[in-house]
């Protein structure tokens, strides 16, 4: 990092950590930014906190068909698991390489998140289909309802993530790193994260404590 | 092609959807045609609908909430005469499936579009000049909110002349709403309209509260921030944590109702109590979501009037944070009767009176600021005391029906109705109207009519009484909620007493429209050129009426609570020796054409038109990805400028 860019974090960190009690102004736009996604990520994860409430009130609710231990595979869901974890590191080394500017590291970086990314939803897709072909489809019973929408709002915004970081790759192919391009990294990277913490809760709550 | 959509779908057989149909196209295209002749498309294009201006979003958010005012309205007055004639053997004029679509639709309105966006817009007019800042944090994110909650509102009357609307009362509660027992289009509608509106509503709570807690005033610390700031932030907090819970409930039940999944359903071990409580996770927050910032007017608007400071500031603040907190600790007294048992209805009785405590503390805050004040009885105060009134019986009748054993008589009979008619009316339409003529001349530079807000205010608190107290009578008698007939003619008396209450309230809404023309046309002899036309206390009446689009051309330095107060006990402001130059927002068309296209999306959804559905998500968004790519957001406005204007809007106040 230069000594300015260094200088203008420092300033932005005092302007976050003091600006509630006698603020200085208004904060740098960096921190807005991120702030703001910050918040919209707290009231995704609320919504998804509802899914997960309704998940554990339907899960026992099985209508008479297949439950959740005779369905899921759990060497399928960890190749799943490991997909997305390690797709959450590569992209943060890719936020690491934009800041500094190795603009090769962080395409590559990205390039394997999408890939990641993508297979995380091929097998997702894979298991779904194979559900549905076994008739434990969403419309069998409400567990099967709660576990489609509750696994499937995750994957649609592993999806919507997926046409995000197209963009932004190409986004900074044409722009170059500037400051508003990093801005959106940095939101999408946060993003990317939050998708991987809403797993890790998913992935105990549904598939290892359902497995049993 | 066309899905479920054919010609019978347009009401032709029913004379009264169809007169109310008519009424609506023809408005519409009388204004249409207005706009056109006159050539105002440009000016409004350029001024207005691709404004990112918080001020512009926010008269346009007010403006949205009075045309819906109207319209809820008329639904309401509708039903009151229905029940005014239809007891014993006569029917009244309104066929049951009819008066269901009219009490749904009401109760939606109310909320969704009148309430809503009067709250958030009174929000994103004042808090950015309160807190002395030129904009939001997010300026086109705001116009993308306005023009989604626009969306939401025309879909809704859309279902007036294409179809019908819910006949499921305004939660929708299923099993009722679910396919199975609702199979037309109403819930539908119901459902898309308040999904879109609720994404923007979610996305203006983002930004407000992002703004609130990043972007200030130097020297604006928590403590320093004027009271409105602090019930937005609260209701915008709210706003965060529980609309994303009204889109996962209404999610799921559009996965039922379009997929056919078994979350609320009877059958497949679906479970719809489970609705129930999702949907007051999120409703009974939606109370203080309205309620805060009306809270928050009543405050400014009794300090101003009062020539003091607000008493109590401190307890003020904390008393807002210990309701945003104990808002969602409550959710279960909306349905004591399910039958969750002693020790959970206890638990959730006793948090819901607890409430009364906090909001008893800002009454007597209020009355304690009123105390020793040289009060002007100016339109505000008035409202603002009509509020203490009325609010404080509201209040009581709801810890009432916080005691599980009374609620079991009380559930929804029309005492609930009377009940969430007192405080809601009571606290935020109250408010609402308070705030309305308090912040008028800040918006356009000319003050409101007085006397006609007399009169208006007058009609209102009057109305509101005729109108309400009989229901919590014959609530007591036995009448339940949502009946299109009753047999019993002993209640009849009381339910004519509320029609002429209502009738009454007409005249009241009739003085609101009447004072804006004829504001509009004297708006010559009651011009604001001091910027300052209450002697206010907060720094919105430190610029100019109307403020300039960078609201300040130096951001202010604020020291103390009342910045302006104190700031004009230093003396009269003068022009700085220089100005720095400042970046403001670039108009934006990004929030209509995503708004266009999801109203093309929502009514494609509706009506099964799944291409149509599909292409408008792709044009939505495709529109935010292209505006995405587009980095110059800004534009700069030179300290010259800057300069020029302040010694214009200076000088008038230094000869006063």
């Amino acid at each position: 990092m230069s000594a300015q860019a260094a200088m203008a974090g420092l300033a932005g960190a005092e302007a976050a950590t003091t600006g509630g009690l006698n603020s200085a102004g208004p904060a740098p736009v960096r921190i807005v930014v991120a702030y703001g996604f910050w918040l919209f990520l707290l009231s995704d994860i609320i919504m998804f906190s509802a899914l997960f409430a309704s998940y554990a009130v339907l899960s026992g609710q099985t209508a008479g068909g297949p439950s959740g231990r005779e369905l899921f595979e759990l060497r399928h869901v960890g190749i799943e698991t490991l997909c997305l974890l390690l797709s959450s590191y590569t992209c943060g080394l890719g936020v690491v390489a934009i800041e500094r500017r190795r603009l090769v590291f962080f395409y590559v970086s990205f390039a394997l998140t999408f890939a990641l990314g993508a297979t995380f939803l091929g097998l997702e897709v894979s298991e779904f289909v194979g559900l549905v072909a076994r008739g434990a489809g969403p419309s069998r019973s409400a567990f099967l309802s709660a576990f489609f929408s509750l696994v499937g709002l995750h994957g649609a915004h592993v999806t919507a993530g997926l046409l995000w970081l197209t963009f932004m790759v190409a986004q900074t192919a044409a722009r170059g790193p500037r400051d508003f391009v990093r801005r959106r990294l940095l939101c999408f990277s946060l993003f990317w994260h939050a998708l991987d913490i809403i797993w890790v809760a998913l992935l105990t709550l549904v598939y290892l404590m359902g497995a049993r | 092609m066309l899905g479920k959509l054919s010609w019978d779908a347009i009401p032709f057989g029913q004379p009264i959807p169809m007169a109310a149909s008519l009424l609506i196209v023809v408005g519409m295209l009388a204004v249409l045609s207005l706009v056109t002749r006159k050539g105002w498309w440009p000016y409004l294009w350029r001024e207005w609908l691709t404004s990112v201006d918080h001020k512009r979003i926010g008269v346009m958010y007010v403006l949205l909430a009075l045309v819906l005012l109207l319209r809820g309205f008329m639904d309401a007055i509708m039903m009151r005469s229905q029940l005014a004639i239809a007891a014993g053997g006569a029917q009244g004029y309104l066929p049951p499936e009819h008066y269901d679509q009219i009490f749904s639709a009401h109760g939606t309105i109310m909320i969704f579009f009148m309430a809503m966006p009067f709250m958030v817009g009174l929000m994103n007019f004042v808090v950015p000049l309160q807190l002395g800042v030129r904009d939001v944090a997010f300026p086109v994110l705001n116009a993308i909110s306005f023009w989604l909650t626009a969306s939401g509102a025309l879909l809704v009357n859309i279902s007036l002349v294409v179809g019908e609307f819910a006949r499921t009362g305004w939660l929708a509660y299923p099993p009722l709403s679910e396919l199975q027992f609702s199979p037309g289009v109403g819930v539908d509608y119901y459902l898309w309209a308040l999904q879109i509106s609720g994404i923007g509503t979610l996305l203006a709570g983002i930004n407000m509260v992002t703004t609130i807690l990043k972007l200030r005033a130097p020297g604006m610390g928590y403590m320093r921030m004027p009271v409105f700031c602090w019930t937005a932030l609260c209701s915008s907090m709210l706003i965060v944590a529980s609309f994303p819970v009204l889109t996962a409930t209404f999610g799921m039940l559009l996965l039922d109702r379009y997929v056919g999944m078994h979350f609320f359903t009877n059958d497949g071990g679906g479970n719809f109590m489970m609705y129930i409580n999702l949907i007051w996770i999120w409703g009974h927050p939606e109370v203080y979501i309205l309620a805060l910032p009306a809270f928050g007017v009543f405050s400014e608007v009794i300090a101003t009037f009062s020539g003091k400071p607000l008493f109590g500031y401190r307890s003020m603040v904390m008393a807002t944070l210990a309701i945003c907190v104990l808002s969602f600790l409550v959710w279960l007294h909306h349905f004591f009767t399910m039958g969750a048992g002693a020790d959970v209805n206890a638990i959730f009785g006793i948090a819901s009176m607890i409430i009364a405590i906090p909001t008893g503390v800002k009454l007597f805050n209020w009355l304690f600021t009123l105390y020793r004040g040289r009060i002007r009885f100016e339109v505000p105060v008035l409202w603002a005391i009509g509020f203490m009134v009325t609010f404080a019986i509201g209040g009581m009748t709801g810890v009432l029906q916080a005691v599980p054993p009374a609620d079991f008589v009380l559930h929804n009979s029309l005492f609930l109705v009377a009940h969430f008619h007192n405080v809601i009316i009571g606290s935020v339409v109250f408010g609402a109207m308070a705030g309305y003529y308090y912040w008028f001349p800040k918006a356009f530079g000319f003050t409101l009519d007085r006397r006609l807000g007399v009169v208006s205010f007058w009609c209102w608190l009057i109305g509101f009484y005729l109108a309400f107290m009989p229901l919590y009578a014959v609530g007591l008698l036995g009448m339940t909620r949502r009946m299109q007939h009753y047999a019993d003619v002993s209640w009849q008396p009381y339910l004519i007493v509320a029609e002429v209450g209502a009738v009454v309230i007409l005249c009241g809404i009739i003085a609101t429209i009447a004072q804006l023309v004829v504001s509009i046309r004297t708006r010559e002899s009651r011009r604001d050129r001091t910027g300052d036309p209450w002697n206010g206390r907060t720094l919105e009446w430190s610029t100019s009426s109307p403020p300039p689009a960078y609201n300040f051309a130096m951001l202010p330095q604020v020291d103390s609570l009342d910045a302006f107060w104190a700031m004009k006990q230093r003396g009269p402001a003068v022009p700085a020796e220089r100005y720095e130059s400042i970046e403001t927002p670039r108009n934006s068309a990004n929030g209509f054409v995503t708004a266009f296209f999801a109203v093309v999306t929502g009514f494609a959804m509706i009506w099964h038109i799944w291409w149509l559905a599909v292409l408008g998500l792709i044009c939505a968004a495709l529109t935010l990805l292209v505006y995405g790519w587009v980095e110059r957001v800004e534009q700069e406005v030179s300290g010259e400028q800057l300069a020029n204007d302040e010694r214009v809007r200076l000088r008038p106040m230094d000869s006063a």
